[in-house]
């Protein structure tokens, strides 16, 4: 299965795939509608003045926050960690166990997550399309899968 | 084919079906389940109080979840006998249902003290189950007085989810601080003092010792005058069907790692077992969902004949009040350090290299980072701590270890 991955020796921590991460789930026609607004991406750019790298969803061969979800909101689906929101009532015990920090509240306090773009209308995750230098990857590491 | 049964239909029940099913798609599964109703999220029942969910986005798994995992669910049944020479269950309803292999995931009860004078209360509740929510809210209006005896988990989450629905809310409690099971004396001040901020009051180090009607006289001398109860003093693990057949119970049904109890063929899961506390180092009622979801799938996958261990266990809550979050895991045993950034603390307790335990309130993010160190015994010395204490982040790993985690399908 095809997942994102991140090479840190490229990354240069321009935050530009929070943007596009953003505006792939925005439902905004155009991504400058964004400008001003407070935005809630499912990834997100760590480091310090020596390294940067994104962290988005692992999508976990065997996903805690799936066992973990109070409400079993959190479900994989095709391989794809996937949260229904409407059934999230914000406990936040997923944040509590997923080791990568992958998780985050959305706008409105439920969880949100990386799906991989697929229930928005991208096709391919957008924070992979819109890296300058492909310090984001979408691609198959693993021979077993 | 191989006949399974299941004692219970919560989490651990669910974990243990498809545990089941993903080492056996044919056997047949029994589901006994007191409860007449689909599996839901029992810790869901304070937000369906407070409007956040409702019986229908509460089911823990779809409506279709028995019959796409070839289960039988005998609703309203509750087992009263095991029976191991026939290897046999029967249940209150007279079945009998045979096993091959059988989980026992029968959860706890609410325990209720010998109150004087509980009996002349007319509207009292506990708060475990669906039907104890629908039932306070059927008494609830806008005028009631609400007195919660017990200041714990279960306590404060129905403070919560009766919240703006009560004239009135106190809450007391024996212990000399609120949520005595994960929080130490100053955290539990916070947050008792957020609770105040609301509204809600306190009478601590103090509970009922009689009761008259409407009346609550306490310890301290004091009397509570309220129109409804709620009893949450506790929990106590159903572990009494073990008990009877000789197999080894201590708090729960002691089982190792593979969710085995003293008994042959028979596992047990959830909050009526007892298993390893990694972080405690001995064995201990984890009554927590993660921990019950889990227990359950292990035992799943060994009685349908694979191997699955869950040896990594550990107690760890999630749980906010009126928007401010809580995160605790592990043991709050070793060095504690604190790392305090307005109303925002966390507390690390670190002992021979290794973190056994936090308390985070308020900046919970990346949390999991924190209980991942705890979870997989790293050792601190490879780790800038110091940096981490301070801000949760994969940065504070060598580029190796980010590879592991970033690198590959994990």
């Amino acid at each position: 299965m095809k997942r994102v991955y991140v090479n840190e020796e490229w990354c240069l921590g321009c935050h530009l795939c929070e943007y596009n991460c953003a505006f792939a789930n925005s439902g905004f026609k155009n991504i400058a509608q964004l400008k001003g607004k407070r935005i809630f991406p499912r990834i997100h750019v760590e480091g310090d003045d020596k390294i940067t790298f994104a962290v988005s969803c692992r999508h976990c061969a065997d996903p805690i926050c799936v066992k973990s979800c109070i409400a079993g909101a959190i479900s994989k689906k095709d391989g794809v960690v996937c949260i229904d929101r409407t059934r999230c009532v914000g406990c936040l015990t997923c944040i509590l166990v997923c080791p990568y920090g992958a998780l985050a509240q959305g706008e409105d306090g439920t969880m949100q997550k990386c799906e991989l773009c697929t229930g928005n209308f991208c096709g391919a995750p957008a924070c992979v399309t819109g890296c300058p230098n492909k310090a984001i990857v979408y691609e198959e590491r693993s021979a077993q899968e | 084919m191989k006949n399974y049964v299941i004692l219970g239909n919560g989490a651990a029940a669910v974990g243990c079906i498809e545990g089941i099913r993903s080492a056996d798609k044919s056997g047949k599964i029994s589901v006994i389940s007191a409860e007449n109703r689909h599996v839901y999220a029992r810790p869901l029942i304070s937000y369906y109080l407070e409007g956040k969910t409702d019986a229908k986005k509460m089911k823990y798994r779809p409506d279709d979840f028995y019959d796409k995992n070839g289960c039988e669910v005998f609703y309203g049944e509750t087992a009263v006998k095991i029976d191991t020479s026939s290897k046999t269950v029967y249940t209150d309803k007279d079945t009998a249902v045979k096993y091959d292999s059988l989980c026992v995931a029968t959860g706890s009860s609410p325990f209720v003290p010998p109150f004087e004078g509980l009996d002349t209360v007319e509207n009292k509740f506990t708060f475990m189950t669906l039907d104890d929510a629908l039932a306070v809210e059927k008494k609830l209006s806008l005028g009631s007085r609400v007195l919660i005896v017990g200041a714990g988990l279960i306590g404060l989450k129905c403070a919560e989810g009766i919240y703006g629905k009560a004239a009135e809310i106190t809450v007391c409690d024996l212990a000399d601080r609120v949520l005595s099971s994960i929080l130490d004396a100053e955290c539990a001040i916070t947050v008792q003092k957020r609770l105040e901020k609301q509204g809600i009051n306190f009478m601590l180090s103090d509970s009922a010792v009689k009761f008259d009607k409407n009346t609550a006289y306490m310890k301290s001398g004091k009397t509570v005058f309220f129109d409804i109860l709620i009893l949450a003093v506790g929990v106590r693990a159903n572990t009494a069907l073990i008990k009877d057949i000789g197999g080894d119970v201590n708090r729960g049904i002691t089982v190792n790692e593979r969710m085995e109890t003293s008994v042959r063929d028979i596992y047990a899961a959830g909050d009526c077992a007892e298993g390893n506390d990694i972080s405690f180092g001995a064995k201990r009622v984890l009554a927590i969902m993660p921990n019950a979801y889990i227990q359950g799938y292990t035992a799943g996958v060994c009685m349908a004949g694979g191997d699955a261990v869950f040896d990594n266990a550990i107690p760890m809550n999630s749980i906010g009040f009126f928007g401010h979050h809580i995160m605790t895991a592990g043991t709050y045993e070793g060095e504690c350090s604190e790392t305090v950034n307005g109303e925002n603390v966390k507390r690390f307790f670190v002992k021979d290299g290794f973190l056994k335990g936090f308390i985070i309130i308020g900046n919970t993010d990346r949390a999991g980072i924190y209980t991942s160190l705890i979870r997989n015994r790293v050792p601190l010395d490879g780790v800038d701590f110091e940096s981490l204490k301070k801000l949760a982040s994969n940065s504070v790993f060598s580029s190796e270890i980010r590879k592991q985690k970033f690198g590959g399908v994990v």
